[in-house]
């Protein structure tokens, strides 16, 4: 993002955890409350990183390990004679979705509660300061009009 | 390569528009069963291109090929353009990098239709500034309420209130219709607030406005608040308590049972297919103002609809759903997944039987409707026995026109309510009267 810019600025998806980073202004006399509130976007947004990240990874990895160890078991190899590489039908491939879903059931369950607390907290965050900015452009408004 | 392929499909499978059915009854019909076309046409192309399509009940499962309007449009009509010219692109692309073979196309077709897809592309790799743009608020805004989902949300009140036996009031539809518009607005925003995350890594819902930063959560939660509210206080003052009751009911069980359910247990899609059963009760109640046996029916077809619709749908995202973690029946529990999917179409079926016994509508309907509910039981029927990606597809294209003709069909055979007061009138003197009436 260019220098002079005075907002924030978003990215392209990121490859491993399909979020969009996003790069935050730091107002040059930024408020102690637009300072927690940058801090919590910043927080959620590594959390979220981390996380999906590694689920992403997690899921692509032992998609192969299963793919594989299906193939053996049928006796094929992991490329068929053309150099396709060989993968199982929707019908196979459910066993594995259920398992995945089922072995990270209790990381999902807290990273919801996690993720619903930090939107909760940032979008109340966003509230206040938009109205703190609104009382100062109000006042700042009188004052104007009262010179 | 790929693409041409998947066009053939389309071909197909494409529906052909001009089936209108000759009633003069309320132009909301018709333009239900064009949007089911449009919607068809719109899966087609999208599930084809992107073999991730989701959908939700109350809509959400409806609202799946809703996502972007403007993107699909686009995509669509390049997928029409890149037809002519795959041929050529198909030897070319194998040998060259992809953005060389983009190059060689604009070349080649010089079309700009295909450039607006590819600035897109490129925009989306592109860092962009996080500042609300004016003039794109309203398609934004529309993308976050999910409007076409929303339409159709009040095109099934609008059968409720259709369907209600009393005398048409054109306020109270227009208000009732407006209040449900609102009030689902409001619901869909607050569940994309919700999704953030969990939409940017399912390809279907990759682009909606929160997970491209296009808006601010913030604002997000004003606009839900500034529909809702409205919504719900022009329901409960302009029509009926009753309605409005029922509208922040299910404003509620969508926003925090519903959407939190859907990442906890596979019961969540009970609750949603109780999500989209609402809407026509809410119809009926702001024409009647009471809760009677037809309202519960007409909630108990769409409450059943759900089930073939949205079951069909999720065979195709398992992967999908797996790796974001939602609990869904076709992940964890394929067998009932398809089990209540059949069960629910014949349901569909004894339904269709109840409606003349409860007054709503004349015996012809549950004979007139009973080749189409057949022919969903058989594609129920076929996909709990096969079980693979044609069955599933089959049944979900056919749930989405059976909807609009089974509400269509049903009104048409509606029961005049003038009819129901000379109800002591012999069979064959009653039935002659309501032969006139229903002539357009």
């Amino acid at each position: 993002p260019p220098a002079h810019s005075c907002n924030d600025w978003i990215g392209p998806p990121d490859k491993h955890s399909n979020l969009r980073p996003v790069i935050f202004y730091v107002p040059p006399e930024e408020s102690p409350l637009e300072r927690r509130l940058r801090e919590a976007r910043q927080e959620a947004q590594e959390c979220n990183q981390h996380f999906w990240a590694r689920q992403n990874h997690a899921f692509r990895q032992e998609k192969e390990e299963f793919i594989y160890s299906r193939l053996k078991a049928k006796g094929l190899e992991m490329r068929d004679k053309t150099g396709q590489k060989a993968t199982l039908n929707a019908e196979e491939m459910a066993d594995f979705y259920k398992d995945f879903l089922s072995k990270n059931f209790r990381k999902h369950m807290q990273y919801n509660r996690d993720w619903y607390k930090r939107n909760f907290t940032i979008t109340f965050l966003m509230g206040q300061v938009a109205l703190v900015r609104a009382l100062k452009w109000l006042r700042w408004k009188k004052k104007n009009i009262g010179n | 390569g790929l693409f041409v392929w998947h066009l053939k499909n389309t071909g197909v499978r494409r529906i052909p528009c001009h089936h209108v059915p000759m009633f003069c009854a309320g132009g909301d019909r018709l333009i239900t069963f064009q949007y089911f076309n449009f919607l068809k046409r719109m899966y087609v192309t999208q599930y084809n291109k992107d073999l991730s399509q989701r959908a939700k009940p109350k809509s959400d499962s409806i609202a799946s090929p809703f996502s972007e309007l403007q993107q699909l449009d686009q995509e669509k009509r390049v997928l029409h353009k890149i037809r002519p010219i795959s041929p050529v692109q198909q030897p070319l692309s194998e040998t060259l990098s992809q953005s060389e073979s983009r190059e060689r196309e604009s070349a080649v077709e010089a079309e700009d239709l295909v450039t607006p897809v590819k600035a897109e592309c490129r925009d989306d790799r592109q860092w962009k500034e996080m500042k609300l743009q004016l003039e794109d608020l309203p398609g934004i805004l529309a993308r976050l309420s999910k409007i076409k989902l929303t339409a159709l949300v009040v095109s099934t009140a609008s059968a409720g209130f259709a369907m209600a036996p009393v005398p048409f009031d054109l306020t109270c539809f227009l208000l009732a219709s407006l209040g449900t518009g609102l009030a689902s607005c409001a619901a869909n925003s607050i569940n994309q607030f919700f999704e953030v995350p969990f939409d940017s890594n399912m390809n279907r819902t990759k682009n909606r406005p929160l997970v491209r930063g296009q808006i601010s959560p913030l604002l997000a939660v004003c606009f839900a608040a500034s529909c809702g509210v409205p919504g719900i206080a022009l329901l409960t003052l302009g029509v009926n308590p009753l309605t409005g009751a029922l509208g922040a009911f299910n404003i509620f069980l969508y926003t925090c049972c519903y959407t939190p359910m859907k990442r906890m247990s596979i019961a969540n899609t009970w609750v949603g297919a109780v999500v989209g059963a609402i809407p026509p009760v809410m119809g009926w109640t702001a024409a009647t103002g009471s809760l009677d046996a037809g309202a519960l029916l007409l909630g108990g077809i769409l409450y059943s609809w759900q089930f073939p619709h949205f079951n069909a749908l999720s065979w195709g995202l398992r992967e999908d759903y797996s790796r974001g973690g939602y609990c869904m029946m076709s992940v964890t529990h394929p067998a009932l997944c398809r089990r209540v999917a059949l069960r629910h179409c014949l349901a569909l079926i004894g339904l269709s039987t109840v409606a003349p016994v409860l007054d709503i509508t004349t015996w012809t309907f549950p004979i007139i409707s009973l080749p189409i509910n057949l022919y969903i039981s058989y594609l129920g029927f076929r996909f709990y026995r096969d079980a693979d990606r044609s069955s599933s597809r089959k049944l979900f294209f056919c749930s989405l026109w059976h909807l609009p003709m089974l509400l269509l069909v049903m009104f048409s055979c509606k029961k005049s309510f003038l009819e129901k007061e000379d109800k002591g009138d012999l069979l064959s003197g009653s039935h002659g009267r309501a032969m006139e009436m229903r002539l357009p």
